[in-house]
């Protein structure tokens, strides 16, 4: 049988990638399209940068969907380390911007360690566990818990609390799949809980009035807490049909900060509304059942472990994002997955959802 | 064994992960599901409240400034209070030209060139946003006549604002400090300390004094206000408004009179009075003269006052009471006492020589008593009540530091009494480490602790240097017999809102390990100081009640070996300081005092009378006759009034 070329390369194209992620991840940048357009005052600017990534991104994703998860699995390790030395080496040589020190400058390029963390703590640990599968005991949720400290106290060092936090639940993500008991999951709930008071003692008046005022931006309505009432009214004053595309007042009169990046939801909630954000928020679900899906079908322990926690990690950001804007959980440096201006954010996204295709397909 | 039991049932975990997998999507779709509630109570249930907000670009949030708390004296008198008063400000971004503008407003009101030059200060400090004053404390005549022809100038406003003002000035200068303009210094700091967000739009905050340590207190808390506003800026309406709370009113335990009357007593002359009640802690009196005029720091203070103030040769500024450090001179000799008897150097009842002078085995200098003659042989209770220097030259020499130091410095010398005032220096009770620490840098001989370095140790000269108040605090705690507090002069914290009362400091930190009859033996000689053949007989003639105290005069200058001191030769910078201590009545006391006169010699014949007119004033209510008709008519306790309610802010 012979089929004409065109048809050939396109098959060629499309068969690693997973075409119910592809048509999920399509919409949502459709959208994007659309809300950055209007966020960037209609320039063309971030909007051709923005395409530029996006190959960038689909080329990676196509790579790591395309390789064995085995052969992918082979790099956790020497990948963990690098991240471990080089988030090493920003604690010793890093770039101190806004006030943290994130960014190691390697001459040519300016990289963030945590970033590459994202991904391979995860696959580090879902490694770990394949590699012990059968002689599984308790020892090893110890050493996997310090697979996890270390990177985690890197970065919470940096200072990156929010970081932080997404890297050490990715760990813990891989933990609670892989069988981390029940007991030891309510335990350390409950001492976190218990050990909250203790730690409210311990601090200083102005340590606690920071704090609430993550927790409360109405404590300084003028200063942080203005960001996020300002995109509290974006949301709200969208309505539920939206002020309608390039409408947002909000948007427009410069009343919401960085509303291409961390802040662009409130210029989508504010255009689009009600409607639009149920719509993103059920495109995100259908990305994260899916990711479940493959989950749940994957051949090895490693597969479902990292697809797993990829799966929840995406979730993570997703309800982060969206949740911090519309003001119900304190302001961290999380951008929105595929939604938000920035190639690092996005090419690391693809990175994840390359691996979970990848196991996805072993899964036919 | 465990790893069988795992191996034997993959069903079982299979089973397991398929759990937790649904566990986790469940959870998942709840997180999602609470999202899209608070979307629909954002953008359904809110809507309208939003829409409004967000129509009205308008509409915008201020901040409403507390009252600031009132400072009252023990008997309620206002010592710091709020005047309300209108302020003509200028926002320098809505308007177009400035300097047309400020001309064009000379013509309504009278602008001084002194006005002027603070604006263009103000102006470079400040944000292009925010409002500069051009002129404050508006006459009504001139408030009417700008607010009838405002609409002519966008961005000139006149608002009510809280003055801060200190009606007793110079009497209460170091005790209260004063309020200045927030600088960028205040600025990073309250950004360090997380307290900025309760500074949105407050333009003063404490500098010194107690205005500045009890900063948290007094200031309170902002409140909010969304108005709507005009084209021009201007606040139309009210939409919503959180109240501010007001800030706290502080009590002290000092009582203005008693400050009037140390303050007056002390004339022209430089010095400090420190009275603290033995029994709480709390501070009667606290005065450093001279003193200055804390209002003219408040709205920022012009070069050449500023420049005349501070080049003074007599030092206004320093706080002489919390910050001076003098060599105590004889005023040393009751706590060295305690030193001896507690360590049992010292026999209370043992007759010891007094001579005129005293040497070290194998040396030739001299050590000279104050008298040449000497005093024979004397028991410790004489040896305070003559001041003998000898006796405790020889006492000192016996001892050796080692055993002084520790002794002495529990009555607090030498280090901070904790006083509710920032900035207070320690002092310096001598030790073999301080020495060595001291001197570290010079040559070691320079630091080492030579036995000679003991004696002047002993009658308060050669190393020792303290402050005011920590004699007045060492008094306190000896006339307690050895009951210590901490010394405040803040001793009620009344909250604006409830009227609550917190009290502050009122409980001793630490008892003494001294035994009873060794306060009674030095208790008694600092008794018979002021009895016939006392050094302070004189000022102890006519007391109703039972005073004990002890004379100093602090050399300031070394007098060389064989020469007589002649206060008539020295400039008077160098002439001696005049100490005395005192506590009264000696059977319960409630007056400890601490006074120094700087270079005016014997301490009997400038500080003990101070502190003899004080301490009748304090226990019977009378006024010295030589102050008689010079006071300050200082109203009765009066209800401390919170000034206008509507005014914006306490500056």
């Amino acid at each position: 049988m012979h089929q004409p070329l065109a048809k050939r390369i396109w098959d060629a194209i499309a068969e690693p990638f997973d075409g119910w992620l592809m048509a999920f991840l399509g919409g949502i940048f459709l959208l994007s399209l659309l809300v950055l357009y209007s966020a960037s005052n209609q320039s063309w600017y971030k909007l051709d940068n923005k395409l530029v990534y996006t190959l960038l991104s689909l080329v990676v994703m196509w790579v790591l969907a395309k390789a064995r998860p085995q052969a992918i699995m082979n790099f956790a390790p020497p990948l963990y380390a690098i991240g471990v030395i080089l988030l090493v080496g920003v604690e010793l040589f890093g770039v101190i911007v806004n006030g943290s020190q994130r960014w190691l400058n390697l001459g040519i390029v300016r990289i963030q360690p945590s970033e590459i963390m994202k991904i391979a703590l995860p696959m580090m640990l879902a490694w770990y566990f394949q590699k012990y599968e059968t002689t599984l005991n308790w020892k090893h949720y110890i050493v996997a818990a310090l697979l996890i400290a270390v990177p985690g106290a890197l970065v919470l060092k940096q200072p990156d609390l929010g970081t932080a936090v997404l890297i050490m639940s990715a760990g813990f993500f891989v933990l609670f799949f892989a069988g981390l008991s029940w007991k030891v999951i309510i335990g350390g709930l409950v001492a976190f809980a218990a050990s909250l008071p203790v730690v409210w003692n311990m601090m200083h008046d102005y340590q606690r009035r920071r704090v609430l005022t993550l927790l409360d931006p109405m404590q300084d309505p003028l200063g942080d807490g203005y960001h996020i009432i300002q995109s509290m009214i974006a949301i709200g004053s969208g309505g539920p049909w939206g002020k309608g595309w390039l409408n947002g007042s909000q948007t427009h009169l410069d009343y919401i900060p960085e509303r291409t990046t961390d802040f662009i939801f409130a210029v989508y909630s504010e255009e689009f509304g009600l409607i639009g954000n149920l719509t993103l928020v059920v495109l995100y679900l259908c990305i994260i059942s899916r990711g479940m899906l493959i989950t749940a079908r994957a051949q090895t322990l490693y597969g479902r472990l990292l697809a797993g926690a990829i799966t929840l990690s995406f979730f993570v950001y997703a309800f982060v994002n969206m949740g911090m804007v519309a003001g119900i959980l304190p302001v961290v440096g999380v951008p929105l997955p595929f939604m938000s201006y920035g190639g690092t954010a996005t090419v690391s996204l693809a990175v994840a959802l390359g691996m979970l295709m990848s196991i996805g397909n072993r899964n036919r | 064994m465990s790893r069988h039991a795992r191996l034997k049932d993959p069903q079982s975990e299979e089973n397991q992960f398929q759990l937790r997998l649904l566990i986790a999507f469940g959870f998942m779709v709840l997180m999602l599901l609470l999202l899209a509630a608070r979307f629909v109570w954002l953008q359904v249930l809110q809507y309208d409240h939003f829409s409004t907000l967000a129509q009205n670009n308008s509409i915008s949030l201020v901040p409403v400034q507390p009252n600031r708390g009132l400072i009252l004296d023990r008997n309620g008198i206002v010592l710091a209070q709020n005047h309300a008063a209108y302020t003509l400000e200028l926002v320098p971004n809505k308007i177009p030209d400035l300097d047309a503008t400020v001309k064009a407003l000379g013509q309504l009101v009278e602008i001084t060139p002194r006005d002027e030059r603070r604006f263009r200060k103000f102006l470079a400090e400040s944000k292009e946003f925010e409002p500069v004053p051009l002129k404050l404390k508006l006459k009504e005549e001139e408030a009417a006549r700008l607010a009838a022809n405002i609409w002519r100038f966008p961005g000139v406003e006149v608002r009510a604002w809280l003055f801060r003002d200190y009606p007793y000035k110079e009497l209460t200068s170091h005790v209260l400090g004063y309020i200045g303009r927030i600088n960028q210094r205040d600025q990073k700091q309250m950004e360090e300390e997380g307290t900025l967000a309760n500074y949105r739009g407050a333009t003063h905050i404490g500098k010194l004094g107690l205005e500045a340590t009890y900063e948290n207190e007094l200031h309170g808390k902002n409140g909010f206000e969304e108005v709507e506003t005009d084209a021009g800026g201007r606040a139309v309406r009210s939409l919503r408004r959180t109240p501010p709370v007001h800030g706290n009113n502080l009590q002290l335990a000092l009582d203005i009179r008693i400050q009037e009357i140390a303050d007056k007593l002390f004339g022209t002359r430089r010095g400090a009075l420190v009275a603290i009640n033995p029994q709480t802690g709390g501070v009667l009196a606290f005065v450093s003269k001279p003193g200055f005029d804390p209002n003219v720091f408040i709205d920022g203070i012009d070069t050449a006052t500023w420049k005349n103030l501070n080049e003074d040769w007599q030092k206004p500024l320093v706080n002489r009471a919390l910050r001076g450090l003098y060599p105590p001179g004889s005023t040393f000799k009751p706590f060295f006492a305690m030193a001896g008897l507690e360590s049992g150097a010292l026999n209370p009842n043992e007759l010891r020589p007094a001579p005129g002078y005293f040497t070290l085995p194998g040396s030739s200098h001299q050590f000279r008593d104050s008298v040449p003659s000497g005093h024979g042989m004397v028991n410790l209770a004489k040896a305070i009540a003559v001041s003998s220097d000898t006796y405790f030259y020889r006492l000192a020499w016996e001892m050796g530091i080692d055993r002084i130091h520790p002794l002495v410095a529990q009555f607090g010398l030498g280090s901070k009494t904790g006083i509710d005032l920032d900035n207070e220096a320690s002092g310096v009770l001598p030790s073999k480490e301080w020495k060595a620490k001291r001197f570290a840098k010079a040559r070691p001989e320079v630091g080492r602790w030579y036995p000679a370095d003991v004696v002047s140790v002993g009658i308060g000269q050669g190393f020792n240097a303290y402050t005011p108040l920590q004699m007045a605090n060492a008094t306190a705690i000896l006339a307690n017999d050895g009951k210590a507090f901490t010394p405040h002069l803040v001793e009620k914290i009344v909250d604006a809102t409830s009227n609550k009362v917190r009290l502050v400091d009122s409980e001793p930190v630490r008892t003494l390990a001294f035994k009873p009859e060794h306060f009674a033996t030095v208790k008694e000689g600092m008794h018979a100081v002021l009895q016939a053949g006392g050094t302070a007989a004189r000022i102890g003639v006519g007391l109703s009640y039972n005073m004990a105290g002890k004379t100093g005069t602090a050399q300031v200058v070394q007098i060389k070996q064989g020469a007589k001191y002649n206060a008539g030769a020295l400039a008077e910078q160098y002439r001696d300081h005049s100490w005395f201590i005192s506590f009264a009545p000696v059977e319960h006391p409630t007056i400890a005092i601490a006074v120094i006169v700087e270079n005016a010699g014997f301490g009997a014949t400038s500080a003990a009378p101070i502190a003899r007119a004080v301490t009748d004033y304090a226990l019977t209510g009378k006024v010295p006759p030589e102050l008689e008709g010079q006071l300050l008519t200082i109203p009765s306790s009066k209800k401390p009034d919170q000034g206008v309610r509507d005014a914006s802010a306490a500056r």
